[in-house]
C-alpha cells in the first residue's frame, strides 16, 4: 500500500505528459464552429456576376462546399486551382465573395477560371458575420437541405480533400440520393 | 532628404494603423461607452486569439467592435450581445465561459487541486503530530524495541571489543 502511494507522482507525471504530448498537435488557430447542424444563415445580396439577388434557398438541392474567398486573400490563390480541379471533377462549389470589390472579383474568375456554380457578392461581410468567418479562406460543407455540416479553415489542398472533407462530401452525397 | 521625408511618411502611416484600434465612436451617454469598453475587453477576437477585441487591429475585430456599437445603439442588453457572438463563433469568444459539464474541469479544476493537496498536507501533518505526541514506549512496537535492543548490544559489544 505504501508503495503504491509512491506511485502517484509518477501517475500524475504521466497523466500531464499525456495531455501536453496531444497538445504538441493540436491547432489552436482552428476554431470549431459554432454552426454545425445549423442551417446556413438567411441572407438576400446580389450575385457576383449579374443582377440575380440570392438568399439561402439558392443553396440547397444537392450538397456542396460554401467556399468563402476573396481577391485581396492571399491563400485563396493558392486554394483556387484546387476548387477548379475539384469542379471539373463534379463538386458543387458554392462562393461568398467576402468583403471585395466586386470588379476586382469578376476579374479574378475570368483570369483564374470560375468553379463556382454560384456566387454571393458579401460586400459588406455581413453574411460573413453571420457564418463566424474570421478569415479567409474558409469552407462549409453544407447538405442538400442547406444545414451546415463541416467546416474547415485554411486552405483546401489535395491532401485535406482527399483526407478530410472527400470522405463527408461522398457520405451527404449518398445521403441526398436516398 | 527626399529618404527621410518617406521614412516619415511611412512611420506616420503606421502610426495611423496603430491608431486603428481606438476607433472613434459616439455613443449616447458615458454608461454606454463603459458597457462598450466592457464588452469589447470581454470578448476574444477569433483571428489573433490572445487579444480582446478591444485590443486588436485585426479586421474582423473592426467589424465586431462595429456591430457591438450598433447593437448598443439599438438599446440591447449585454447578454443578448454577447450571445450574437456566441451564436457565430462559439463559446471560444468569450473570456468568461458559461459553466457546462465541458468547461466544469476549467472552472472548478484549480479548486479540485487545491482541496486534494490540503488533504494530503493535513494527513501528513496529522500522522506525524500523533507520532510525537505519544510516549516514547508507544512509538515503537514490541519487535521493532527487541531489534534495537540487540543493535544497542552488538554495537557496544563491538566498541568494548575494539578497546
Amino acid at each position: 500500500m505504501r508503495r503504491l502511494i509512491l506511485l502517484i507522482p509518477l501517475l500524475i507525471f504521466l497523466g500531464v505528459a499525456v495531455f501536453l504530448y496531444r497538445g504538441l498537435f493540436l491547432d489552436p488557430s482552428e476554431l470549431p464552429s459554432a454552426l454545425i447542424g445549423k442551417p446556413v444563415p438567411a441572407f438576400s445580396l446580389p450575385s457576383v456576376q449579374d443582377e440575380r439577388t440570392l438568399t439561402q434557398d439558392d443553396l440547397k438541392g444537392r450538397p456542396a462546399l460554401l467556399n468563402v474567398w476573396a481577391t485581396w486573400c492571399v491563400a485563396c490563390r493558392v486554394e483556387h486551382p484546387v476548387l477548379n480541379r475539384l469542379a471539373e471533377q463534379g463538386v458543387r462549389i458554392l462562393g461568398v465573395n467576402y468583403k471585395d470589390d466586386n470588379a476586382a472579383a469578376r476579374k479574378w474568375l475570368e483570369e483564374f477560371h470560375d468553379p463556382y456554380q454560384l456566387n454571393i457578392n458579401d460586400a459588406q461581410g455581413s453574411l460573413g458575420l453571420d457564418l463566424g468567418v474570421y478569415g479567409a479562406p474558409e469552407t462549409f460543407l453544407i447538405d442538400a437541405q442547406g444545414i451546415i455540416r463541416h467546416k474547415y479553415v485554411g486552405v483546401i489542398d489535395q491532401d485535406v480533400w482527399r483526407e478530410q472533407l472527400a470522405p463527408l462530401y461522398r457520405q451527404l452525397v449518398d445521403e441526398a440520393g436516398q | 532628404m527626399k529618404r527621410l521625408t518617406a521614412a516619415l511618411l511611412a512611420v506616420l502611416c503606421l502610426a495611423g494603423t496603430a491608431r486603428a484600434a481606438i476607433d472613434t465612436y459616439e455613443f449616447a451617454d458615458e454608461a454606454q461607452r463603459e458597457r462598450f469598453r466592457e464588452l469589447t475587453k470581454e470578448l476574444r477576437c477569433p483571428k489573433c486569439q490572445n487579444q480582446d477585441i478591444a485590443d486588436s487591429n485585426a479586421p474582423i475585430a473592426a467589424d465586431l467592435r462595429r456591430e457591438i456599437h450598433r447593437m448598443l445603439g439599438e438599446g440591447r442588453s449585454d447578454q443578448e450581445i454577447v450571445d450574437f457572438m456566441v451564436d457565430r463563433y462559439g463559446d471560444f469568444v468569450r473570456y468568461k465561459p458559461p459553466v457546462t459539464s465541458r468547461t466544469f474541469l476549467l472552472w472548478y479544476g484549480p479548486a479540485l487541486l487545491l482541496g486534494a493537496g490540503l488533504v494530503v498536507l493535513g494527513t501528513i501533518v496529522l500522522r506525524r503530530r500523533r507520532v510525537e505526541n505519544a510516549p516514547v514506549a508507544a512509538r515503537l512496537s514490541d519487535q521493532e524495541r527487541a531489534r534495537l535492543d540487540a543493535l544497542l548490544k552488538s554495537t557496544f559489544a563491538d566498541k568494548t571489543s575494539n578497546d
